[in-house]
């Protein structure tokens, strides 16, 4: 032993140095982690990033679980959920868990997303955040679609029908392209067995890796405040923030608070209301995939709801899908589309408020539009919407230029 | 914040809550208005009665293919033997599941379409819907089986249970207004009286209930469970944020 420490030298901080000499583990975790300081001003609108990550989780782990007992094919695949919900032990809690996840993790995105247009986020230097977080939204919309093919009940069926033959209005390739979709002439067990593949390997991959790229991002330039205020403009002497808190312990214990919380409501969803009225669980799903019969109300969950109601509001089967893809789209190009000089709402100018106000009005409006069938007059409200929803991106360069703002203060209030 | 925005965003919480509170119902067949119901998974002898209901006079010709005896046994507190001399006609395991005793191909010859599986119709039309249509049987004369359905206008089922309720005739009223001529349903009217002691029961509308409240059951066994055990899950978690909230208290005493 001793003739090894004169020759290589005593151990210096014994395991973790170890690990430290072969992989960043130290360094990450300050970096990352224990010195990565964020505002302390975070409030209510700032937990639901962390949100969505436990959200994630909870759809990973039980969608391995789910796997194990699920069968990808159009004959056996709806008693095969019935067996998870009945024979499976515990299986009732793991498939609650993973629909009323699906729900809520659009609750928590759109709300992520909303407290972005709150206090500015997607502005300079942030703009890349924003871009991959709207790559995160995209990626999850199709997961979410081919997630809800999978139970193979009617509405399962015939609202991934409607959706699918809306790609069939883009001239030339339309047809072609709807075929390449579903791999065969209508929607069948070859289509099922691929969207089975995309939901539990393709789409989960990339959304992990962009989650990834998102957090890295943030990591880089740092989290915005309810203030819209660069903390680290003002440092100490130790080149600490001013205004900032270490995310460990600090917004580690906030958001812990925060995940439990929100795992009440998720458990009052999962344990007293696991279809929400028809809302998370549609009731057609619970009949098997017919495809002789056509449900008499095909609506796709509410979380697409608000784009298929701009759908329907166009009269024309080319435009309402070139205008159902823009108000999915639109959303990107805000860095670029808001001019105001100053970030946070709270220093904005009346006129950004009321847009953004009647815009989250016009939003939840056309959410509800879109469940209910097609009526004259709900088509006519559906159009008035979807203007409003369009005239807040397309005019926002004009508005937020004009718009007076409020001085900015120095230090996070 | 504004003042603006916290209207905006109360304005749009409240209209999530109504979205999400106003539930779409199940859709009425026939444009009647659907019975009420009021089920109640608690009452065992209830879903007792509606298990004897129901295999009695549904599993004839419905099955319930997802539901197997030894679940319903667990839960309506029937022993094996019980469940083999009162509930399984034709299974032989008490692991097997409901299946109607006709056979899908026969029925679509019989009736012109195989009857439904039962297990998840509560689900998927609500127990409302059931119940009325057990009870919305009527004379019609020039339907094959000699009756129409007010729920489900066209149903190629009989009656079957018309030796319970006896029949009944629907009285329609026509308004026509500017040419268009509108039906209104005004109420059934009793033609024949049933025997519902043969069912041994002491009443047709509470033995449609327990029926329904049986199907209303095995559309989702563990209904009960689940709010059972989301009671206990939801109090540890309360036990829990009180101790969260505390340590982010003491973590953040120093931040000002």
């Amino acid at each position: 032993m001793a003739r090894i420490e004169a020759e290589v030298g005593k151990p210096q901080g014994g395991f973790m140095q170890w690990i430290d000499d072969r992989f960043p583990w130290t360094s990450t975790m300050k970096y990352h982690v224990t010195e990565y300081y964020t505002s302390k001003n975070f409030n209510f609108w700032y937990v639901f990033g962390v949100l969505a990550m436990v959200v994630l989780v909870i759809q990973l782990v039980t969608g391995i679980f789910l796997t194990m007992n699920y069968k990808p094919s159009a004959d056996e695949a709806f008693a095969s959920v019935e067996y998870i919900m009945r024979d499976v032990e515990w299986g009732w809690l793991i498939r609650y868990m993973h629909s009323t996840g699906a729900s809520f993790f659009f609750i928590v995105v759109y709300l992520h997303m909303f407290r972005a247009m709150l206090y500015g986020s997607y502005k300079k230097p942030r703009e890349l955040i924003w871009l991959i977080g709207m790559m995160i939204f995209f990626v999850l919309m199709a997961e979410a679609f081919a997630g809800y093919l999978l139970p193979w009940g009617q509405m399962s069926y015939w609202g991934a029908q409607v959706i699918i033959s809306l790609f069939g209005a883009i001239p030339g390739i339309g047809e072609a392209l709807v075929e390449i979709i579903r791999g065969d002439y209508s929607i069948s067990d070859i289509t099922l067995n691929r969207f089975f593949a995309l939901h539990v390997i393709a789409l989960p991959l990339a959304l992990v890796g962009l989650v990834f790229v998102h957090i890295v991002a943030l990591h880089e330039v740092g989290s915005n405040n309810p203030d819209g205020i660069e903390i680290k403009e003002h440092k100490g002497p130790d080149g600490i923030p001013l205004d900032g808190v270490a995310f460990h312990p600090y917004h580690t214990t906030k958001d812990l608070v925060a995940i439990i919380i929100f795992l009440i409501i998720f458990s009052f969803v999962l344990f007293f209301a696991p279809e929400m009225g028809g809302y998370f669980l549609e009731h057609a799903n619970f009949e098997p995939a017919n495809l002789k019969a056509t449900p008499e109300h095909i609506a796709p969950v509410w979380y697409f709801t608000p784009f298929y109601a701009i759908l329907r509001a166009v009269p024309d089967k080319l435009w309402g899908f070139i205008l159902f893809g823009s108000s999915v789209l639109l959303p990107v190009f805000l860095p670029w589309l808001d001019r105001a000089r100053v970030k946070s709402i709270r220093y904005r100018g009346w006129i950004y408020k009321s847009a953004l106000g009647i815009f989250v009005v016009s939003f939840v409006a056309l959410g509800w539009l879109g469940t209910q069938p097609a009526s004259e007059t709900y088509v006519l409200i559906a159009r008035i919407f979807s203007v409003i929803y369009f005239a807040f991106f397309l005019l926002m360069p004009y508005y937020t230029t004009v718009d007076k703002t409020k001085p900015v203060p120095d230090r996070v209030v | 914040m504004s003042k603006l925005i916290k209207l905006a965003v109360l304005a749009a919480s409240t209209g999530i809550a109504v979205f999400f509170l106003a539930t779409p119902g199940f859709a009425a067949g026939g444009g009647a208005e659907l019975l009420k119901v009021d089920i109640d998974p608690g009452q065992i002898n209830s879903l007792q009665r509606g298990a004897r209901n129901f295999m009695n006079y549904c599993s004839g010709c419905h099955s319930a293919q997802y539901v197997r005896f030894n679940t319903i046994g667990k839960y309506l507190e029937l022993s094996d033997e019980q469940l083999i001399d009162n509930l399984m006609f034709n299974a032989e395991k008490t692991f097997e599941p409901i299946v109607a005793a006709m056979s899908a191909a026969d029925a679509e010859r019989w009736y012109g379409k195989a009857p439904p599986d039962l297990s998840l119709m509560a689900r998927s039309k609500g127990a409302d819907y059931i119940y009325s249509f057990l009870k919305g049987f009527y004379l019609q004369a020039d339907s094959p089986t000699g009756v129409d359905n007010l729920y489900l206008p066209g149903t190629s089922m009989p009656h079957v249970l018309w030796d319970l309720q006896g029949y009944q005739r629907a009285n329609f009223s026509e308004h026509t207004e500017a040419g268009v001529t509108t039906v209104h349903f005004e109420g059934f009217e009793q033609v024949t009286e049933g025997n519902i002691s043969l069912a041994l029961a002491d009443d047709y509308d509470e033995f449609v209930r327990d029926t329904v409240n049986f199907l209303a059951y095995i559309a989702e066994p563990i209904r009960a469970e689940r709010r059972k055990i989301g009671t206990w899950v939801i109090m540890y978690l309360l036990v829990f944020l009180i101790i969260a909230y505390m340590l982010k208290k003491q973590v953040w005493k120093d931040v000002h």
